[in-house]
Order: C-alpha cells, then structure tokens, then sequence
C-alpha cells in the first residue's frame, strides 16, 4: 500500500474507532471520552503499522508489546484491539458493566493484547522499561511501546523511570507522550506546567521528537524514527487535541477528561464523525 | 537443632539466591543501592548480566521488576522492608494485580534493624503485603528455612514478599526440616500456651519454653513462616488443643501475623485458645542496639517469659 493508500485508510478507520468510543462510553454512562479521542490516532496507526504483534501471537514471547499507561484512554486501546481481531466487537458494549472483561481500566488476562495493568498513573513507564530490559536479556529483538499522558508525567516515577531506561540505553523502548493539554482540575500549564517535555527527557538522555498526533504522516515518520535510531530510548511527544474530532469537546477540553456523552450528546457526535468524510 | 552457626536471614537469602541463580537461569534481580546490605549482591557478583542497580528509586525498581515479570523472567526486587513496602501502590498494581512474576524482598524487617530508628524500620509491611490478593507472605526463622522459601519463591510464579532479618538468627530446625508453604511449623508440643512466633524473634521463643518449663508451664512453640496463604485448618485445630495463643512478631501487632491469627480465632467455632498479640504494640520504633530494642518490646526469651507468665496469671 503507498503512503497515501495507508493515510486514507488510517484517517477513515479512526474515523470509525472514534465512534466506536463514543458508543461504548455513552452505554457504560462513565468513561473519559477526551483522552481516548486524542490518542486513537497513535494507537491505531501503531496496531495497524509498526507493532510487531498481532491477534494470533497476542502471547507470544518475542512480541513488540504496548502499554498503555494512561489507563483512562483504554476505550481506545480496546476499539482498536477488537478492530484488529483480538477479540470480538460483540464485547465493546459491555464496557464497565459488571462481569466484563473490558474493566475501566486496563488489566492483564481480561482480553488479549492488554499487557499490564494500568490507570494508576506513572507506573507504565516503569514496566516498559522492564519489558524492554527482558527483551534485551532474550535477545528476540522486541521493542516495547509506551503511552503516558502530559498530566500523567507529573509523577515522579515516570523520571525514575526516564533515568533507568537511559542508564540501560534501552534503544528498544520508545515512549509516546499524548499531550493533549488538560487534566481533571484544569489545563496541564495550570495544574503543574512541565514544558519542555522534550528538553526535559533530552537532559534526562533521551532521543525525542515532537509531532502532530493527529497527523498520520507525522506519526508514521515519528515511529519510523524510533524504530531506526540507536543508543538511547526514545521519547515522542505528540500534541493533540482533548476530544479530537468532536467539535464540542475540542472546545471544552477539561470538561470532556472523564464525563460520558449521553445519547443526545452522542448523536451530534456522530453526526460529525462519518467514516465516508475522509480526515487529514 | 542443626550444628549450623547463627546467621541473618538476609545473608541466607543473598546466598541462596547466587546458588539458585545457575540452575534458574529466568531468575533476576534488582536492587536499589542497598545491594551490599540485602546481599543481593552475591548474586551480582555471579551473575551480573542478570542483575539491574536500579539506584535509589524503589518505586521505578518496582515497576521495571514487573516488566521483567511480564516480560517472562522471575524478578526479585530487594531492598529494605521499609522502603520496598512503602511503595504499595505501584506493588498493589504494577506486580500483584497485573500478575507480575515477581519477588518483593524486604530485609532489616523490625526494630532488629537497631541504631538506624524508626524511619528504617519495616513495622506495617505484613499489613500491607497480605492485604493484596495473589501475594503470598514468607518470613523465615533461620538460615535453613530462608534456604527453602528462596528456592520454592525461585520457582514459584506469581507476587510474593519475603520478610528477612538483619541480625543474626540462632537455627531452630534440623537438617531434616522440610518447609511447606502454608503450614504451621510446630517446633515444640505443649498444652498449657502455644507461642505463635515468626521472623527475628522465633529462636527466643524456644529459649522462652525452656525457661517456662522451669516454672512448670508447658509451652507449644510453633513457628510461623507462612503469612500468607496461612494455615486456618492449623490455627483452628491448636485453638482446642490449648487455652491459650501468643502471638510473638518483631511487627506492629496490628495487621502482622497475630492479627492474621485473631481473624482464624474469630471464626473458628469451639475455639478454646484466646489469643494474646504481643509484637510492636502500635508504637514507633527507636534507635538501640538490636538486643536493647529486643529487651524493651519483650521479645526476648526473658521478655516472652513474662509476656506468657502474666496472660496466664501463673
């Protein structure tokens, strides 16, 4: 598929995923829409072009594995699993209902393709990085992917983790920043600024870049950077936006971090998101 | 009792470890500058492309514990009992709830640490550690017993915390002694008390029998290295074998061995034993010689002596 072919396709399937999210919070009546929104696009183009995994190796020691540390965007994680084949689109209603495998938050052994347990923030990273030191220690070549939110990074065991990862030189972990600017009480440059996150991770001996995390080509050359360059782990900070793709979230980025859409609300955001539009 | 000298169960544990380590070739370990003091560093020494200083960041050394677990390998997370257990949150989710393959590793467990005081004193860790489902509890009571839960917790795949002593401990079993997780060990039958003990203070404790049998109590000593899973069945058969439980721990009496003890008895219909919880009585610890602090909180023989002589009035 030439690069074209693959941005329409990435751009009509998150257009899809998107409301697939929408759906599945609406019909728990809890979830946080904003943050699953503004990561989809990361996560999808990660599952469908650069994670070296799959529904029928999903236990496969020699995996590339992703973990998704900001645990609260994980209707995205599952949208884009169950996209992939693993496991069925019939369970996405079942979010957050009693008995289903699809917990609120990420956990280990409920469906394939979640890798730990998540949703106290800042511990990801930590875990990443041994995944990535075990990997080292097979030999098997794995990469380990991970998520952080902006606010998550506000935990000072992510720069724990920052540190050992370059101590280690851990050139096969690379670690996504979704920054999408808002936390629960407010604006990240509120709440507890932190820019430069790049400077930040660059003096902690990290190799960054910093991307639209909306725009497909960007994230394709963003992975393709953190697959090639060697030495030291990788860190891509991806702006987005809280809500992306719905114009009345994108307007109101701190009130969208954990409150469901009610029905009305997820009709006019359906309205806006047809698959046959194509995005960016 | 074996010909074995006196020995911390830390020094048992860095030992065993660096023997398992050939044998178990998943097995690494971390530790977060206190390799020297843990004695993870035997290991190091052997085996050093599978041991990660993580420095001095307890919480990271957790979490990357938990990715080597998940990532197939069976981590061992060392450090002091306070600090290692202090990062409960990250254990609570990161290794138990995920399923991590991991070992957590809590030495200088109790005011048996001494001079150091209270802010190095792991006093509520029991508490915290057997409140996580799938965590198993081990506190060993001498080098040969460390020995064994080592190599069970070296094959067993799962979250465990494993409480060790920094001061030397006098062996209580034979070369014959063969640990079983989740069994009361019975060192010595009695029927007028049976002292549950466990960890630093278990070797006082059968000093303690002899010096009960001298006033003519006859005193059950039962070792206790199984927190958790714990023996109920155990428990609730001695609870109509004597009048009385003590429970001895170098642990805050709350939420320690004796409070896992007390919810068996509260339970258990036809219980004849009420229970005395002797430990750490919800109290800081302080600086001291180890012996000193031993002597203060009673849990020495002579103080378990008057600990069991007083609750039975005798």
């Amino acid at each position: 598929m030439d690069r074209q072919a693959t941005i329409a396709t990435l751009a009509a399937t998150c257009t899809r995923l998107r409301r697939d999210i929408l759906e599945m919070i609406t019909h728990a009546g809890s979830g946080h829409p904003g943050g699953s929104l503004s990561a989809v696009d990361l996560i999808e183009t990660l599952y469908s072009k650069h994670l070296r995994q799959g529904a029928q190796r999903a236990n496969d020691p020699t995996r590339d594995r992703f973990v998704l540390s900001k645990g609260h965007g994980v209707p995205a994680l599952y949208a884009v699993l169950a996209h992939h084949g693993y496991f069925s689109r019939d369970l996405l209603p079942t979010l957050r209902k009693l008995g289903s495998p699809l917990q609120g938050h990420p956990v280990v052994g409920t469906v394939p393709g979640i890798e730990a347990c998540t949703g106290s923030l800042g511990q990801g990273l930590s875990v990443a990085v041994g995944m990535a030191l075990g990997a080292r220690l097979d030999g098997n070549g794995a990469r380990v992917w991970c998520m952080m939110g902006d606010g998550e990074i506000q935990e000072g065991q992510v720069w724990e983790a920052m540190m050992s990862a370059s101590k280690y030189r851990l050139d096969n972990l690379v670690a996504i920043v979704d920054s999408n600017k808002a936390q629960i009480d407010g604006l990240v440059k509120d709440v507890m600024p932190l820019e430069s996150i790049e400077e930040k991770a660059r003096s902690f001996g990290w190799l960054t870049t910093r991307i639209d995390g909306h725009h497909y080509g960007h994230i394709l050359d963003a992975y393709e950077w953190a697959e090639k360059a060697e030495g030291a782990p990788k860190l891509i900070v991806a702006d987005t936006i809280k809500g992306k793709g719905v114009s009345f979230m994108e307007s109101e980025l701190v009130k969208w971090h954990g409150v469901a859409t009610n029905k009305e609300q997820l009709e006019k955001a359906l309205a806006e998101l047809d698959p046959e539009v194509l995005g960016s | 009792m074996s010909e074995q000298k006196p020995k911390a169960s830390r020094q048992a544990f860095g030992e065993a470890l660096a023997e398992l380590g050939a044998k178990h070739t998943d097995l690494v370990v971390l530790d977060a500058d206190l390799a020297k003091s843990t004695k993870s560093e035997l290991f190091a020494k052997k085996f050093p492309e599978r041991f990660f200083e993580m420095g001095i960041a307890e919480q990271n050394m957790v979490g990357v514990a938990a990715g080597l677990g998940l990532a197939g390998k069976n981590a061992f997370c060392c450090s002091f009992a306070c600090f290692v257990a202090g990062r409960f949150e990250t254990i609570k989710i990161s290794v138990a709830y995920s399923g991590g393959n991991v070992k957590i590793v809590g030495t200088h467990a109790g005011v048996g640490i001494g001079p150091d005081g209270y802010s190095q004193m792991g006093l509520e860790d029991l508490a915290l550690m057997r409140t996580l489902p799938t965590m198993e509890v081990y506190q060993p009571a001498d080098e040969l017993e460390t020995r064994q839960i080592v190599e069970y917790l070296a094959t067993h795949r799962g979250a465990g915390y494993l409480r060790l002593t920094r001061q030397d401990l006098t062996p209580v079993h034979g070369p014959a002694y063969k640990f079983v997780p989740g069994k009361l060990d019975v060192l010595a039958e009695g029927k007028d008390v049976a002292i549950l003990a466990t960890g630093g203070p278990t070797f006082h404790a059968v000093d303690a029998r002899k010096k009960l049998a001298a006033v003519g109590i006859d005193a059950a000593v039962i070792n206790v290295p199984s927190i958790k899973p714990f023996d109920r069945d155990g428990i609730a058969t001695w609870a109509t074998k004597v009048p009385l439980f003590v429970s001895v721990e170098d642990h805050n009496v709350l939420g320690g061995m004796g409070g896992a003890v007390a919810e068996v008895l509260a339970e258990v219909a036809g219980a004849r034993a009420r229970l005395h919880r002797h430990g750490i009585p919800d109290v800081f610890g302080e600086s001291g010689e180890p012996e000193d602090l031993y002597r203060k909180f009673k849990l020495d023989a002579d103080g378990i002596v008057a600990v069991v002589r007083e609750q039975l009035g005798r």
